[in-house]
């Protein structure tokens, strides 16, 4: 293995940690935002706050990490990504910046805009990740500064089809954190949770499928290769979401699991950055 | 001085949100040793006082780390939003500060929960252990971003081949020859902002009538650490400026609007730089070659020996140099007549002048050191790495990269009238969880 797949390996790792634990952030802030009104959807984002709360926006920390190494291993791939895609690099710092003041004011004093605010940049903020992923997986980013298309390269079906993939992922995500953490706190909103896991498990399923079918008609090449060299990850993501839906006490294993289908794609990013 | 346009909108931009970000940084820096020493204070004497002007500011850092990690994240973007060119050139150089800082950073975030969730589940003995690599992490994360900063004014630790890095020594980077003066003048102007804006929210209370016990304690333990930075400060900043005058002397002339260059050159205050000279400044004979060189025969280099394409804006750089040192001074100044008093008459000084100084003391200092950027960061203009990379070449030069400027002063004015709102309501309306002992010390409010 040469220094630049071993960190390569890293890096991966990083992101893979960032979507994880900062997707089951952004996830909980989705829920936020459905959560329902009067004393139900109180109780409900109490519940999420207990369980974000200790962990603040430190998550962001793997991001910074893969950042820092991908400017500091990578320089020409970092500066490629950030000028190309500036645009929606701009919106995630925005989703960024509103979701941690927000959910730092809020816990301080008690507004409904500070709620609103948190919420939708929890949507927001993997949407766009999702999109610049998307951007760089179908080789819509060429090496050179500011070499692609300003919008073009994340505005297309591709790019946006994961963004939304990345969205209901986190939700899926934190759905499933939420109704083992009801389950241990004995909440009434167990019921309410694993709904809403297996709800957005069904939809993760399906824009993945979708997505197979968007890539072979806009990116022939990420589809080539999710069908070849990626094909056991992708086969073993559909099995996974399956066992997740047959039973819900499994959900948590799944939601690890579900990352195989993320494996499928950084790893054929990682034959574009190549 | 030229200006190149097309890179002015990027260079506010970023100029804007790390001067946004800083202050918090600063409050970052000396604010965990200020809890700190308030709790340990309190613990040792019993008294209550200590104790809630603890669990306040611990409060308030709390707030104020949270929204700091969040622009200090939207940091490391525009790192290649808007500079690609210079991390295409030297990302590889200047990353390990940046990697250690995130370090540092997610341990002061760890145990920041730790102090913060952990107030009445640790034993005392325990917590304010549990603070101290908050105050450690802190000092080192601001340590090792500003050497990155520094390295951009004194690059080595790299080999260049035909334009390109080929071999890095990124230990060689980080200790630079602007490391140390340029480290350690920030860190003292980060104690120094968090000592004078903590005790001007105390003076300004104090002049609404709020004379008791725990204001006069906030004011004196927080105007204390200012004053104590102080006089430090001005020698280091002396150290700083003799640092310039060696590997910068271009941004010296420029800081003090010197064109000729030659011997007996007169340290200048004041005055406003246009067409070649400085006007109406009050100017000390010989005054700049005593300061660098300690004989008025020193020779000083002057604006003129670099092409005009050369050199930095020069009025910005000379006014922004002076109103840091005025404001310096000033602060000092401040600091000794409360030494003073409190030395002599063990009391506060008691004619309201004094409180009315505290008061605006605050802002003063955070415009002292947003001036010390200015002058570090324009007075190194064109060059973005100094003496190998111009500005105008690091910019992204991808279409409508300007509109980010508009759109981050816009988010950023909303997000400072929220953060005030929100600090001063917290102080004011939110009761400070109280522990038994503690019952009688929650009657007080600030503000």
């Amino acid at each position: 293995m040469s220094v630049a797949t071993a960190l390569l390996v890293v890096i991966w790792c990083s992101v893979t940690a960032y979507a994880l634990l900062a997707g089951a952030d952004f996830g909980a802030g989705i829920w936020d935002l459905l959560a329902g009104s009067g004393p139900d959807g109180r109780r409900r984002r109490a519940l999420m706050e207990h369980v974000i709360g200790p962990v603040w926006e430190a998550n962001h920390v793997w991001l910074i990490f893969v950042l820092v190494l991908l400017w500091t291993c990578f320089p020409p791939v970092f500066s490629a990504v950030a000028s190309t895609l500036w645009v929606p690099l701009m919106l995630v710092a925005l989703g960024v910046i509103g979701r941690g003041a927000a959910f730092a004011f809020r816990k301080a004093v008690t507004h409904r805009a500070f709620g609103v605010t948190f919420a939708v940049s929890s949507l927001v903020t993997p949407l766009f990740l999702g999109a610049m992923a998307g951007a760089i997986a179908s080789d819509r980013v060429p090496p050179g500064i500011a070499a692609g298309a300003v919008l073009g390269s994340w505005l297309n079906p591709s790019s946006l089809l994961t963004g939304a993939l990345a969205v209901s992922a986190c939700a899926f995500l934190a759905a499933a954190y939420l109704s083992g953490d009801a389950q241990r706190a004995a909440s009434v909103d167990v019921e309410w949770f694993r709904r809403r896991a297996l709800a957005s498990g069904v939809l993760t399923g399906a824009l993945s499928l979708a997505g197979l079918l968007v890539t072979r008609a806009d990116a022939p090449a990420l589809y080539h290769g999710l069908t070849h060299r990626a094909w056991p990850l992708v086969v073993a993501s559909a099995v996974a979401g399956l066992a997740a839906g047959e039973d819900p006490a499994e959900a948590l294993r799944a939601a690890r699991a579900l990352h195989a289908y993320e494996i499928a794609f950084w790893e054929s990013l990682a034959d574009g950055l190549a | 001085m030229v200006l190149a346009v097309a890179d002015i909108a990027p260079r506010s931009q970023m100029g804007f949100s790390l001067g946004w970000h800083i202050v918090l940084a600063c409050l970052g820096v000396g604010l965990p040793a200020l809890v700190l020493f308030a709790e340990w204070r309190g613990q040792r004497t019993g008294d209550p006082v200590y104790r809630l002007l603890a669990r306040r500011w611990a409060r308030a850092l709390g707030v104020l780390f949270a929204v700091g990690a969040v622009s200090g994240t939207i940091l490391s973007f525009e790192m290649g939003q808007l500079w690609s060119g210079l991390m295409d050139h030297y990302g590889s150089v200047i990353g390990l500060p940046f990697a250690i800082e995130g370090f540092a950073f997610f341990i002061e975030a760890i145990f920041l929960g730790i102090y913060l969730y952990g107030w009445d589940r640790l034993s005392p003995r325990a917590h304010l252990l549990a603070g101290v690599p908050i105050v450690v992490a802190g000092v080192l994360s601001a340590f090792f971003v500003v050497t990155a900063n520094a390295w951009m004014n004194s690059p080595q630790g790299f080999v260049e081949r035909d334009g390109k890095v080929v071999a890095v020594d990124p230990w060689k980077a980080i200790f630079n020859k602007a490391t140390w003066p340029e480290t350690t003048h920030m860190l003292l102007a980060a104690i120094m902002v968090t000592g004078f804006v903590t005790a001007s929210v105390y003076a300004v209370a104090m002049l609404r009538g709020r004379h008791d016990a725990y204001h006069q304690l906030g004011l004196r333990l927080s105007l204390g650490l200012g004053a104590l930075a102080a006089p430090v400060q001005v020698v280091v900043g002396d150290w700083a400026a003799r640092y310039v005058a060696d590997d910068q002397p271009i941004k010296l002339a420029a800081m003090e609007g010197l064109f000729h260059s030659g011997s007996h050159a007169d340290l200048s205050i004041g005055g406003v730089y246009i067409g070649d000279s400085l006007r109406g400044a009050l100017h000390i004979p010989s005054g700049l070659s005593l300061l660098v060189h300690f004989n008025p025969n020193g020779a000083i280099t002057g604006l003129e020996t670099v092409p005009p394409a050369l050199r930095p804006p020069v009025a910005i750089v000379h006014f922004a140099f002076d109103t840091m040192v005025g404001i310096g001074f000033g602060l000092l100044a401040l600091g000794a007549w409360f030494g003073w008093t409190a030395w002599r008459r063990h009391r506060l000084p008691r004619t309201r002048w004094f409180l009315r100084a505290v008061a605006v003391s605050g802002l003063a200092a955070v415009v002292a050191m947003e001036a010390g950027w200015i002058v570090t960061e324009v007075g190194r203009q064109p060059w973005v790495v100094y003496g190998l990379l111009k500005t105008s070449a690091a910019v992204n030069p991808a279409p409508g990269v300007g509109w980010g400027l508009p759109v981050l002063l816009a988010v950023y004015a909303v997000l400072t009238v929220v953060l005030v709102a929100v600090l001063r309501r917290m102080t004011r309306d939110t009761p400070v969880p109280v522990a038994p002992q503690e019952a009688d010390a929650d009657e007080y409010a600030v503000v």
